[in-house]
């Protein structure tokens, strides 16, 4: 019996490591970089978000809006792609360095917070924004005026597993709960109802949230923490990354950074940052 | 290769530890319930049996996810029903962790429920005649005569229901509950960089829960086997 049973777990050992073969080897077969790819194929597959309001976010009628959305064709127009030849996937959080490495997309604009872990999987253009963490309240709540209010068992809610849930739990927990959702919009609900007093993530999610329901929602506005968000790329293409911070920065200088997020956040009650941050050399 | 799990933020022993929680509790509610439904589903009164099939056919084919999403954004969030002290400084996590249990039983007793049914059509229908014809009133019948035997030859669909459940406790991450699930999610956040690595940790320690528990019971099944 124990023989049947060490061969079955054999068996399963070396189809396991079959499959971390794929996942690890499955490469795009042009090795070539992104900005030469780019300029010889005029086309491109980028990453966004698909249900992010404000950052990017699926139309009704198909098409995609949000800042996130116009960083990404900006890149796209100055890497000499059209928005004709864009080809928009859906890069959800946990995936985003799956995506890249197998090649599935040519770069990904999706609220992708620079970090050394990440760094060790895929490259990282820009900063081209800097988000804080921050709170979402309802609009007749004054009892929460920042993180130095978060006492008394007041209740937040974020998404299960992310950076802004944990630092809760790291730097709040024994003051406050966390109700850990699946989606920022399950949280929303959760906040409207009153089940929580505050949902928390970066300022800029929050702002698009809070754009939805103006009339209910606001952003507190005092942040305490940075988040870098970068455009995630193959690791070590450095043709590639120069080309996207170089777009990236003409994107700053010419004003149209800061007419997209005026365009695509500038009704949210919040203040949004008038200055873009400094490329990361 | 594994030292991200020295991150003291990573308590894998306690994930799990919700997870065997949450599976006992959920087994227990569910083979209470289901039975009563498999009782309801043969019952001679039509009332009963109406609502013991038309809640295994509406909860058996509604997906889990959706269940346990119901409990906490329908009857929590929504209808305002609360399973833990609102004062409490632990009230989100017991309130999830309960709700949690909540839809598993509601969900998986229909399996217990659909299992023991077709344990009781293993009893010769002679044995029930022979109950009523002793004068042993219906629930009688059921207690005394046909469930004994028909328990014993469902030990092994009803371990692959329990297997199943443990596996399912996965959608509870879905609301919330700090189990392992919602500590892998957290760990794949942060270690981006040995993703498979923190999926084969899981598999393995689920496969080492459940193997044990099918070999388990599966001698357990042979043991009390009823032999025609």
């Amino acid at each position: 019996m124990w023989s049947r049973i060490l061969r079955a777990g054999a068996a399963v050992a070396a189809l396991s490591l079959a499959l971390t073969a794929c996942g690890g080897g499955g490469g795009s077969s042009s090795s070539a970089n992104l900005a030469d790819k780019a300029k010889n194929d005029k086309k491109l597959t980028i990453g966004i978000k698909f249900d992010q309001p404000g950052l990017g976010l699926k139309q009704p009628n198909g098409t995609y809006a949000g800042f996130d959305v116009d960083v990404a064709k900006y890149i796209a127009k100055q890497l000499g792609v059209d928005e004709s030849g864009i080809t928009w996937k859906e890069a959800q959080s946990a995936q985003r360095e799956d995506l890249i490495k197998k090649g599935e997309v040519d770069f990904i604009v999706a609220t992708y917070s620079i970090t050394d872990k990440r760094k060790n999987e895929v490259s990282f253009g820009g900063p081209y924004f800097i988000a804080h963490q921050d709170l979402l309240v309802r609009s007749d709540d004054t009892s929460i005026t920042g993180p130095e209010s978060l006492t008394g068992n007041k209740k937040l809610c974020s998404v299960k597993g992310s950076t802004p849930a944990q630092n809760v739990k790291d730097k709040y927990a024994k003051e406050v709960q966390l109700l850990e959702r699946a989606t920022y919009s399950q949280c929303i609900t959760s906040l409207l109802n009153g089940e929580v007093d505050a949902v928390t993530t970066d300022d800029i999610i929050l702002a698009g949230y809070a754009l939805q329901q103006p009339d209910k929602l606001k952003v507190v506005g005092k942040g305490f923490s940075d988040e870098n968000y970068g455009v995630g790329l193959k690791k070590d293409d450095t043709q590639g990354r120069t080309a996207i911070n170089d777009a990236i920065q003409k994107m700053e200088q010419d004003g149209t950074w800061a007419a997209s997020l005026k365009t695509n956040l500038g009704q949210a009650k919040y203040s949004l940052p008038t200055t873009p941050p400094a490329i990361a050399p | 290769m594994f030292d991200f799990l020295n991150n003291p933020d990573y308590d894998l022993v306690g994930a799990f530890w919700t997870t065997i929680q949450l599976t006992f509790w959920s087994a227990i509610g569910s083979l209470i319930w289901g039975t009563l439904l498999a009782g309801m589903r043969v019952s001679p009164v039509p009332l009963m049996r109406a609502f013991g099939t038309t809640y295994v056919n509406i909860f058996r084919n509604t997906p889990l996810t959706v269940v346990i999403l119901f409990t906490s954004l329908g009857l929590s969030s929504t209808l305002g029903i609360q399973l833990a002290s609102s004062s409490s400084p632990t009230s989100l996590a017991d309130n999830s962790f309960r709700l949690a249990i909540l839809g598993f039983i509601v969900y998986t007793s229909t399996f217990v429920c659909e299992s023991l049914r077709a344990g009781i059509n293993t009893v010769p229908v002679g044995q029930a005649e022979a109950a009523r014809a002793l004068g042993l009133s219906f629930t009688q019948v059921l207690r005394l005569i046909v469930l004994p035997q028909a328990f014993r030859s469902v030990i092994a669909p009803l371990a692959n229901v329990l297997i199943a459940l443990l596996k399912n406790t996965t959608v509870a991450a879905v609301i919330g509950v700090g189990e392992a699930a919602l500590l892998m999610s957290t760990m794949i956040e942060n270690e981006s960089d040995s993703l498979f690595l923190v999926f084969a940790l899981f598999a393995v320690i689920f496969a080492a829960l459940v193997l044990p528990l099918g070999l388990l019971l599966g001698w357990v099944a042979k043991k009390v086997e009823v032999k025609r």
